[in-house]
């Protein structure tokens, strides 16, 4: 779509008959066939692919857990456990949909972080960008309620600790957190509600998928380079190259995935959410789903008022500030260049990022006392320091390295430099990622 | 016809504006409900007063009841909790007023203030932090009172806020003592 011109031509009778009347196979050929992509595009391009997989296969076990899930605060516990041990398969189906959402995240967050080394989200794809961190924030939305569904003792007071979110807006807060529960505390009508949105929200992320490939075949792939496509040289066609390299990267990661779900099917979750929900009893200790942790740390490490805001709705505001940043991520980045294989000092900073947000992560699981709460200061300062110190002012005094002057220069004189180990055109050579 | 021409008011225009304001009325009268099915249903509205008979509670103990889903603690205080309940000075409160429905709003939370007249070893709470939400545990923190595990809050024996992240003292329900050993909630 990006070359602006079709080359599909029907060979057969019945293809001219649907493209006089409805080119879906012309959409087809032109977005998953003839469609160009950038020659050098690697490993990190294929989680594209991986989460189109992930949410499919959500929504397939999803539907058929469903058929046996009953969202009633006296049975829905008692209905999990049926499903793992009188339903047919009903385990599996649990485990993968359970282990999925888990997998999802984490093919998210390399997109993510794979979108912001290499600069994804700088023009012309700042709309591509947006629709994906819409994707994300559904996501969220998915899992969370997802996670309330089992009914367990996590399910329940985490809950209430994220829709006790909402009561820190002041004046309508409370209104807002009623409108949310249905009541006033976490109870049947939640429930009820919450399990009507999980089944629908999948289908919003479907929709919103739909529009994030729509804007990616009108601006067209990035690539390791950061560089533009300029001539036929730098793209091959999508079938077979990038489809044999996503089919590859599907599979190795669904290996992981299944062996998690054979062998280790609850390391991810809590084992307090084998504990039916008591309204009158908290855990010791709550900790959301590990997809939610490093937020969760940001969330607790405002512990001081600041100004007229007070700790909570400073708290709430920082967790919700913590992921607005990607939204504004395209406009806070100033640097002309996008790849940070070419940015030394932005790479460096990318790095620190990523060891800061699995800091986060791991302070967001463990319990908010001591130096614990000094570390996730320091480390939600960094996060906000990232975005709106170092983006903005990298990119105005860093000096970035040579950039190749097409992606065919940049794979050629890598080729060069390998003692050209390779077969010419082998593009699924795999990269590092420097 | 030319856009550009004026022209009196015809009756397409005339049908435009009268479509576009039904359908901008209709849309607000539907979207409401969806809206308004969201909140709390009769049947949690319904003011459920629960009745507590607290003749076995001796001092320094406590029972929980649920109220409109939340946990309702009543704590028969010990003289020494009382004492410590009263020496606090209300400058040293980070919140100051006694969130206590029986008085008005911006009752200063005093000690007394946190309990009932002729009642002040008995009180009378929802049991749930005002951070977000978790229920903390009783005779346990920094003060004697409440100590939430959930994100560190320390509320004192009159369950107000003293240490921690939670911006409010624990809320006291409408009740009062049908008699010396009942307590009506709600």
């Amino acid at each position: 779509m990006s070359e602006g011109h079709s080359t599909y031509t029907p060979k057969t009778g019945i293809e001219r008959w649907f493209d006089a009347r409805m080119p879906l196979p012309r959409l087809i050929y032109d977005s998953f066939v003839a469609y160009p992509v950038p020659r050098n595009l690697n490993y990190m391009w294929t989680f594209g692919g991986i989460l189109s997989i992930m949410l499919t296969a959500q929504i397939l076990t999803g539907i058929v857990l469903a058929m046996h899930y009953t969202s009633d605060t006296n049975l829905a516990f008692d209905s999990v456990e049926k499903i793992m041990r009188d339903v047919n398969s009903g385990w599996l189906l649990r485990y993968l949909h359970s282990n999925g959402a888990s997998f999802f995240f984490v093919a998210v967050y390399i997109h993510i972080f794979r979108g912001l080394f290499y600069g994804s989200y700088k023009a012309p794809r700042e709309l591509l960008w947006i629709l994906g961190c819409i994707i994300y924030l559904l996501m969220m939305a998915t899992g969370f309620m997802g996670y309330v569904l089992p009914w367990g003792q996590m399910s329940f007071w985490g809950a209430t600790v994220i829709t006790g979110f909402f009561s820190a807006i002041p004046l309508v807060g409370n209104w807002i957190q009623e409108l949310l529960l249905g009541g006033f505390a976490v109870d049947n009508p939640t429930l009820n509600r919450f399990f009507a949105l999980h089944y629908l929200l999948p289908f919003m992320i479907a929709g919103v998928v739909v529009l994030h490939i729509w804007a990616l075949h009108v601006v067209g792939q990035s690539n390791p380079t950061g560089i533009e496509v300029k001539s036929k040289t730098d793209t091959v066609a999508f079938t077979p190259y990038a489809t044999i390299k996503d089919a590859f990267g599907m599979i190795v990661f669904l290996f992981i995935f299944a062996y998690f779900v054979f062998y280790l099917p609850n390391y991810l979750g809590h084992p307090d959410n084998y504990t039916v929900a008591n309204p009158l009893k908290t855990p010791a200790h709550i900790v959301p789903e590990w997809y939610f942790l490093p937020f969760y740390a940001i969330l607790r490490a405002i512990t001081f008022n600041i100004g007229p805001i007070n700790s909570k709705l400073g708290g709430v505001l920082c967790m919700f500030g913590a992921i607005a940043m990607l939204f504004l991520v395209p406009w806070l980045d100033t640097s002309k260049v996008r790849s940070a294989v070419y940015r030394p000092w932005y790479k460096l900073f990318f790095w620190l990022f990523v060891a800061d947000a699995i800091l986060l992560g791991w302070l967001g699981s463990q319990p908010a006392e001591g130096s614990y709460v000094f570390m996730a200061q320091m480390a939600t300062l960094f996060y906000f320091a990232f975005f709106l110190v170092v983006m903005p002012v990298l990119g105005l005094i860093e000096t970035p390295r040579r950039l190749p002057n097409s992606i065919t220069e940049a794979v050629l004189e890598k080729k060069n430099k390998g003692a050209g180990g390779h077969p010419a055109g082998a593009v699924s050579a795999p990269e590092t990622k420097g | 016809m030319s856009a550009t021409e004026i022209h009196d008011p015809n009756r397409r225009d005339f049908l435009y504006i009268a479509t576009g304001m039904a359908g901008v009325v209709g849309a607000g009268a539907v979207a409401w409900p969806f809206i308004d099915q969201m909140r709390p249903d009769a049947s949690t509205l319904a003011l459920a007063s629960v009745e507590v008979d607290v003749s076995s509670l001796q001092p320094g103990s406590s029972l929980i009841v649920k109220w409109r889903g939340k946990p309702v603690v009543v704590r028969n205080r010990t003289e020494k909790e009382m004492k410590d309940g009263e020496a606090v000075s209300l400058n040293d409160l980070k919140d100051p007023i006694a969130r206590n429905a029986n008085l008005a709003s911006d009752a200063p939370a005093t000690d007394a203030n946190r309990t009932t007249p002729g009642k002040e070893a008995w009180m009378v709470m929802v049991q749930v932090c005002t951070h977000l939400g978790c229920i903390p545990l009783g005779q346990e923190g920094d003060f004697g009172g409440w100590f939430c595990p959930c994100h560190g809050s320390q509320y004192d024996t009159a369950g107000r806020i003293r240490k921690g992240p939670a911006p409010e003292n624990m809320a006291i329900p409408v009740y009062q003592f049908i008699s010396d050993t009942k307590i009506r909630i709600g």
